[in-house]
Protein backbone atom coordinates (compact mmCIF):
# COMPACT_ATOMS: atom_id res chain seq x y z
CA UNK A 1 0.00 0.00 0.00
CA UNK A 2 2.55 2.25 1.22
CA UNK A 3 4.66 1.24 -2.24
CA UNK A 4 1.46 2.86 -4.29
CA UNK A 5 1.97 6.52 -3.29
CA UNK A 6 5.86 6.18 -3.92
CA UNK A 7 5.41 5.37 -8.08
CA UNK A 8 4.38 9.01 -8.69
CA UNK A 9 7.52 10.40 -6.55
CA UNK A 10 9.78 7.62 -8.46
CA UNK A 11 8.99 8.31 -11.77
CA UNK A 12 9.10 12.27 -11.34
CA UNK A 13 11.95 11.33 -9.74
CA UNK A 14 13.14 9.76 -12.82
CA UNK A 15 12.40 12.99 -14.95
CA UNK A 16 13.59 15.29 -13.15
CA UNK A 17 17.42 13.19 -13.31
CA UNK A 18 16.71 12.81 -16.91
CA UNK A 19 16.27 16.63 -17.59
CA UNK A 20 18.99 17.27 -15.70
CA UNK A 21 21.14 15.10 -17.73
CA UNK A 22 20.11 16.44 -20.76
CA UNK A 23 20.60 20.14 -19.35
CA UNK A 24 24.09 19.13 -18.01
CA UNK A 25 25.19 17.60 -21.31
CA UNK A 26 23.95 20.86 -23.31
CA UNK A 27 25.76 23.22 -20.90
CA UNK A 28 29.09 21.15 -21.73
CA UNK A 29 28.96 21.54 -25.36
CA UNK A 30 29.13 17.81 -25.85
CA UNK A 31 25.42 18.02 -27.23
CA UNK A 32 23.75 20.88 -28.95
CA UNK A 33 19.79 20.78 -30.14
CA UNK A 34 20.01 23.57 -32.05
CA UNK A 35 22.95 21.63 -34.96
CA UNK A 36 21.11 20.52 -38.11
CA UNK A 37 22.17 16.78 -38.52
CA UNK A 38 23.91 16.65 -41.61
CA UNK A 39 21.68 15.11 -44.69
CA UNK A 40 24.56 14.12 -46.46
CA UNK A 41 26.78 12.42 -43.97
CA UNK A 42 27.46 8.84 -46.28
CA UNK A 43 26.38 10.40 -49.52
CA UNK A 44 29.05 11.45 -52.41
CA UNK A 45 30.47 14.83 -52.62
CA UNK A 46 28.23 17.02 -54.95
CA UNK A 47 28.92 17.65 -57.95
CA UNK A 48 30.11 21.28 -58.70
CA UNK A 49 32.57 23.71 -60.58
CA UNK A 50 33.82 27.23 -58.75
CA UNK A 51 36.12 29.32 -60.20
CA UNK A 52 38.91 30.60 -57.71
CA UNK A 53 38.60 34.10 -56.06
CA UNK A 54 40.97 37.02 -57.69
CA UNK A 55 44.38 36.55 -56.76
CA UNK A 56 44.46 32.64 -55.79
CA UNK A 57 45.61 30.39 -57.88
CA UNK A 58 43.47 27.11 -57.92
CA UNK A 59 39.49 27.17 -58.15
CA UNK A 60 37.73 24.14 -56.38
CA UNK A 61 35.60 21.18 -57.93
CA UNK A 62 34.66 17.91 -57.12
CA UNK A 63 37.12 16.68 -59.16
CA UNK A 64 39.60 18.28 -57.14
CA UNK A 65 38.15 16.17 -54.10
CA UNK A 66 37.53 12.74 -55.20
CA UNK A 67 40.17 10.02 -54.76
CA UNK A 68 41.91 11.74 -51.56
CA UNK A 69 41.58 12.33 -48.01
CA UNK A 70 39.59 15.65 -47.57
CA UNK A 71 38.73 18.12 -45.54
CA UNK A 72 36.53 20.62 -46.93
CA UNK A 73 36.19 24.12 -44.95
CA UNK A 74 33.08 26.83 -45.38
CA UNK A 75 34.61 30.11 -44.78
CA UNK A 76 34.47 33.94 -45.01
CA UNK A 77 36.25 36.64 -43.77
CA UNK A 78 33.22 38.41 -42.72
CA UNK A 79 32.22 35.38 -40.36
CA UNK A 80 34.28 35.83 -37.20
CA UNK A 81 34.64 32.70 -36.15
CA UNK A 82 35.97 31.42 -39.36
CA UNK A 83 38.83 34.25 -37.95
CA UNK A 84 39.28 32.36 -34.44
CA UNK A 85 39.81 28.91 -36.40
CA UNK A 86 42.05 30.08 -38.95
CA UNK A 87 45.04 29.35 -36.78
CA UNK A 88 43.98 25.56 -36.22
CA UNK A 89 42.97 25.19 -40.22
CA UNK A 90 46.98 26.28 -40.90
CA UNK A 91 47.79 24.07 -37.99
CA UNK A 92 46.03 21.37 -40.40
CA UNK A 93 47.62 22.18 -43.75
CA UNK A 94 50.89 21.11 -42.38
CA UNK A 95 50.17 17.96 -42.77
CA UNK A 96 50.29 17.14 -46.82
CA UNK A 97 48.50 13.85 -47.33
CA UNK A 98 45.43 15.46 -46.58
CA UNK A 99 43.96 17.93 -49.07
CA UNK A 100 43.02 20.89 -47.04
CA UNK A 101 40.14 23.38 -49.47
CA UNK A 102 38.02 26.44 -48.87
CA UNK A 103 34.39 26.95 -50.04
CA UNK A 104 34.30 31.39 -49.31
CA UNK A 105 30.68 31.18 -49.14
CA UNK A 106 29.19 34.57 -50.14
CA UNK A 107 32.36 36.46 -50.21
CA UNK A 108 34.30 39.32 -51.60
CA UNK A 109 37.29 38.45 -53.60
CA UNK A 110 39.44 41.28 -52.10
CA UNK A 111 38.35 41.22 -48.46
CA UNK A 112 39.40 37.92 -48.81
CA UNK A 113 43.02 38.67 -50.64
CA UNK A 114 43.71 41.21 -47.86
CA UNK A 115 42.48 39.35 -44.56
CA UNK A 116 44.79 36.15 -46.31
CA UNK A 117 47.73 38.37 -46.94
CA UNK A 118 47.93 39.16 -43.44
CA UNK A 119 46.84 35.42 -41.95
CA UNK A 120 47.75 33.01 -44.14
CA UNK A 121 46.54 30.75 -47.01
CA UNK A 122 45.74 27.50 -45.31
CA UNK A 123 44.14 25.90 -48.42
CA UNK A 124 45.32 24.61 -51.50
CA UNK A 125 42.41 25.47 -53.14
CA UNK A 126 39.36 27.77 -52.90
CA UNK A 127 36.30 27.76 -54.57
CA UNK A 128 34.42 31.36 -54.45
CA UNK A 129 30.54 31.01 -53.94
CA UNK A 130 29.99 33.98 -54.43
CA UNK A 131 25.84 33.44 -54.41
CA UNK A 132 26.13 30.80 -52.40
CA UNK A 133 24.64 28.29 -54.60
CA UNK A 134 26.90 25.43 -54.17
CA UNK A 135 26.94 26.05 -50.17
CA UNK A 136 23.38 24.92 -51.01
CA UNK A 137 24.04 21.63 -52.41
CA UNK A 138 26.24 20.88 -49.41
CA UNK A 139 24.13 21.54 -46.98
CA UNK A 140 25.34 24.40 -45.66
CA UNK A 141 23.22 26.85 -43.30
CA UNK A 142 26.09 28.90 -41.32
CA UNK A 143 29.58 29.46 -41.71
CA UNK A 144 32.20 28.17 -40.30
CA UNK A 145 31.41 24.50 -41.51
CA UNK A 146 34.15 21.69 -41.71
CA UNK A 147 33.44 18.39 -44.58
CA UNK A 148 35.40 15.48 -44.31
CA UNK A 149 35.65 13.43 -47.22
CA UNK A 150 37.41 9.81 -47.45
CA UNK A 151 38.77 8.56 -50.64
CA UNK A 152 35.89 7.19 -51.96
CA UNK A 153 34.60 10.74 -52.10
CA UNK A 154 32.16 9.99 -49.46
CA UNK A 155 31.09 12.98 -47.04
CA UNK A 156 32.23 10.90 -43.55
CA UNK A 157 32.05 14.03 -41.29
CA UNK A 158 30.33 17.11 -40.94
CA UNK A 159 30.80 20.16 -38.58
CA UNK A 160 28.77 23.04 -37.96
CA UNK A 161 30.61 25.92 -35.68
CA UNK A 162 33.90 26.47 -35.81
CA UNK A 163 36.94 24.58 -35.28
CA UNK A 164 38.75 23.79 -31.07
CA UNK A 165 41.47 22.11 -29.90
CA UNK A 166 39.31 19.61 -28.22
CA UNK A 167 37.56 18.61 -31.60
CA UNK A 168 41.00 18.18 -33.28
CA UNK A 169 42.47 16.46 -31.27
CA UNK A 170 39.18 14.20 -29.84
CA UNK A 171 37.55 13.71 -33.21
CA UNK A 172 39.19 14.82 -36.22
CA UNK A 173 42.77 13.53 -36.20
CA UNK A 174 41.83 10.24 -35.04
CA UNK A 175 39.17 10.45 -38.03
CA UNK A 176 41.81 11.58 -40.59
CA UNK A 177 44.07 8.87 -39.57
CA UNK A 178 41.81 5.96 -40.16
CA UNK A 179 40.54 7.57 -43.48
CA UNK A 180 44.30 7.49 -44.33
CA UNK A 181 44.87 3.90 -43.53
CA UNK B 1 -23.93 53.40 -36.42
CA UNK B 2 -23.24 52.57 -40.43
CA UNK B 3 -19.79 54.37 -39.57
CA UNK B 4 -18.62 52.25 -36.49
CA UNK B 5 -19.63 49.03 -38.94
CA UNK B 6 -17.41 50.09 -41.57
CA UNK B 7 -14.60 51.09 -39.34
CA UNK B 8 -14.97 47.64 -37.62
CA UNK B 9 -14.59 46.16 -41.21
CA UNK B 10 -11.45 48.21 -41.38
CA UNK B 11 -9.49 47.75 -38.81
CA UNK B 12 -10.71 43.60 -39.43
CA UNK B 13 -9.32 44.14 -42.90
CA UNK B 14 -5.79 45.07 -41.61
CA UNK B 15 -5.84 42.17 -39.02
CA UNK B 16 -6.19 39.49 -41.79
CA UNK B 17 -3.76 41.50 -43.60
CA UNK B 18 -1.51 41.58 -41.19
CA UNK B 19 -1.73 37.17 -40.95
CA UNK B 20 0.36 37.49 -44.44
CA UNK B 21 2.62 40.62 -44.38
CA UNK B 22 4.56 38.54 -42.42
CA UNK B 23 5.84 37.10 -45.31
CA UNK B 24 9.31 37.94 -46.20
CA UNK B 25 8.94 37.43 -49.70
CA UNK B 26 10.78 40.63 -51.81
CA UNK B 27 9.13 41.70 -55.13
CA UNK B 28 12.15 40.43 -56.90
CA UNK B 29 11.99 36.69 -56.08
CA UNK B 30 8.01 36.95 -57.02
CA UNK B 31 6.95 34.80 -60.02
CA UNK B 32 5.07 36.33 -62.95
CA UNK B 33 3.17 33.45 -62.90
CA UNK B 34 0.67 33.39 -60.07
CA UNK B 35 -0.31 30.22 -59.70
CA UNK B 36 3.60 29.21 -60.18
CA UNK B 37 3.86 31.73 -57.27
CA UNK B 38 0.83 30.41 -54.96
CA UNK B 39 2.61 26.47 -55.33
CA UNK B 40 6.25 28.24 -54.44
CA UNK B 41 4.62 29.87 -51.12
CA UNK B 42 2.97 26.96 -50.21
CA UNK B 43 5.88 25.15 -50.16
CA UNK B 44 8.24 27.84 -48.87
CA UNK B 45 5.75 27.50 -45.50
CA UNK B 46 6.61 24.11 -45.05
CA UNK B 47 10.63 24.68 -44.97
CA UNK B 48 12.27 25.66 -41.81
CA UNK B 49 14.81 28.16 -42.29
CA UNK B 50 17.91 26.94 -40.55
CA UNK B 51 19.30 29.97 -39.20
CA UNK B 52 16.40 31.61 -37.19
CA UNK B 53 14.77 27.31 -36.84
CA UNK B 54 11.75 28.21 -35.57
CA UNK B 55 10.48 30.28 -38.77
CA UNK B 56 9.72 29.41 -42.28
CA UNK B 57 11.76 30.44 -45.28
CA UNK B 58 8.67 32.09 -46.31
CA UNK B 59 8.74 33.75 -42.96
CA UNK B 60 12.62 34.60 -42.47
CA UNK B 61 14.40 37.64 -43.70
CA UNK B 62 17.90 35.67 -43.26
CA UNK B 63 19.78 35.62 -46.01
CA UNK B 64 20.15 31.91 -47.13
CA UNK B 65 15.52 32.19 -46.66
CA UNK B 66 16.37 33.97 -49.68
CA UNK B 67 18.41 31.93 -51.21
CA UNK B 68 16.41 29.02 -50.72
CA UNK B 69 12.91 30.66 -51.54
CA UNK B 70 14.94 31.51 -54.94
CA UNK B 71 16.13 27.64 -55.44
CA UNK B 72 11.93 26.53 -54.72
CA UNK B 73 11.21 28.98 -57.53
CA UNK B 74 13.92 27.82 -59.48
CA UNK B 75 13.13 24.10 -59.51
CA UNK B 76 9.19 24.98 -60.15
CA UNK B 77 10.37 26.84 -63.03
CA UNK B 78 12.26 24.19 -64.48
CA UNK B 79 9.46 21.80 -64.34
CA UNK B 80 9.38 20.32 -61.33
CA UNK B 81 6.35 19.01 -59.25
CA UNK B 82 6.05 19.64 -55.68
CA UNK B 83 7.13 16.92 -54.32
CA UNK B 84 10.07 16.82 -56.35
CA UNK B 85 10.85 20.64 -55.50
CA UNK B 86 10.44 20.04 -51.72
CA UNK B 87 12.58 16.57 -52.22
CA UNK B 88 15.57 18.64 -53.58
CA UNK B 89 15.38 20.76 -50.25
CA UNK B 90 14.88 17.83 -48.13
CA UNK B 91 17.73 15.81 -49.87
CA UNK B 92 19.92 18.70 -48.74
CA UNK B 93 19.46 19.79 -45.11
CA UNK B 94 17.65 16.67 -44.14
CA UNK B 95 13.88 16.17 -42.57
CA UNK B 96 14.71 18.48 -40.06
CA UNK B 97 13.95 21.25 -42.73
CA UNK B 98 10.58 20.08 -42.80
CA UNK B 99 8.07 21.92 -40.04
CA UNK B 100 6.01 19.36 -40.26
CA UNK B 101 8.19 15.86 -39.61
CA UNK B 102 7.20 13.10 -41.68
CA UNK B 103 5.80 9.84 -40.35
CA UNK B 104 7.81 7.27 -40.14
CA UNK B 105 9.50 4.60 -37.83
CA UNK B 106 11.81 6.92 -35.29
CA UNK B 107 8.79 9.74 -35.53
CA UNK B 108 6.22 7.09 -34.29
CA UNK B 109 6.09 8.06 -31.12
CA UNK B 110 6.04 11.44 -31.50
CA UNK B 111 3.04 11.25 -34.21
CA UNK B 112 1.37 8.48 -31.91
CA UNK B 113 2.52 9.02 -28.53
CA UNK B 114 -0.24 11.43 -27.52
CA UNK B 115 -3.23 9.73 -28.48
CA UNK B 116 -1.29 6.26 -26.95
CA UNK B 117 -0.96 7.75 -23.66
CA UNK B 118 -4.39 9.33 -23.92
CA UNK B 119 -5.92 5.63 -24.30
CA UNK B 120 -3.73 4.05 -21.53
CA UNK B 121 -4.72 7.02 -19.48
CA UNK B 122 -8.54 6.33 -20.16
CA UNK B 123 -8.35 2.39 -20.21
CA UNK B 124 -6.41 2.85 -16.43
CA UNK B 125 -8.97 5.00 -15.40
CA UNK B 126 -11.91 2.93 -16.34
CA UNK B 127 -10.09 -0.08 -15.03
CA UNK B 128 -9.71 2.08 -11.79
CA UNK B 129 -13.27 2.89 -11.78
CA UNK B 130 -14.92 -0.49 -11.95
CA UNK B 131 -12.53 -1.86 -9.22
CA UNK B 132 -13.83 1.06 -7.03
CA UNK B 133 -17.31 0.30 -7.89
CA UNK B 134 -17.19 -3.42 -7.26
CA UNK B 135 -15.06 -2.48 -3.89
CA UNK B 136 -18.23 -0.25 -2.83
CA UNK B 137 -21.15 -2.81 -3.63
CA UNK B 138 -22.58 -4.00 -0.07
CA UNK B 139 -21.99 -6.78 1.37
CA UNK B 140 -24.89 -9.47 1.65
CA UNK B 141 -26.72 -9.54 4.68
CA UNK B 142 -25.96 -12.24 7.48
CA UNK B 143 -29.06 -14.24 8.94
CA UNK B 144 -29.58 -11.73 12.06
CA UNK B 145 -29.88 -8.58 9.49
CA UNK B 146 -32.34 -10.33 6.98
CA UNK B 147 -34.15 -11.63 10.02
CA UNK B 148 -34.99 -7.39 11.20
CA UNK B 149 -35.21 -6.24 7.74
CA UNK B 150 -37.86 -9.05 6.96
CA UNK B 151 -39.46 -8.03 10.14
CA UNK B 152 -39.40 -4.40 9.12
CA UNK B 153 -41.10 -4.81 6.02
CA UNK B 154 -43.67 -6.68 7.44
CA UNK B 155 -44.60 -3.72 9.26
CA UNK B 156 -43.60 -3.98 13.20
CA UNK B 157 -43.04 -0.75 13.84
CA UNK B 158 -40.74 0.05 16.72
CA UNK B 159 -41.75 3.54 17.69
CA UNK B 160 -45.76 4.05 17.91
CA UNK B 161 -46.06 6.59 14.75
CA UNK B 162 -47.85 10.01 15.76
CA UNK B 163 -50.71 10.94 13.05
CA UNK B 164 -49.73 13.59 10.60
CA UNK B 165 -46.18 13.46 11.19
CA UNK B 166 -44.19 13.16 7.74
Amino acid sequence: MRLRYLIPGIVFALLGAGLVYALMTIQSGKKNPATVPSALIGKPVPEFVLPAPAGFPQGLSTADIKGRVAIVNVFASWCPPCHVEHPLLLDLAKDKSVLLVGLNWKDKDEKLAAWFKEAGNPFSHIGADRDGRVAIEWGVYGAPETYIIDRAGKIVYRLAGPLTEQLLRDEIRPLLARLKQ
Amino acid sequence: MIRRVLLLLALLSVALAGGTAHAAVEPDEILADPMLEARARGITRQLRCLVCQNQSIDDSNAPLAKDLRRLVRERLKAGDSDEAALGYIVARYGDFVLLRPPVKSTTWLLWYGPAALLIAGAVFLLLRVRRRERAAAPAPLDEAEAKRVAALIAGEPRSPRREGAP
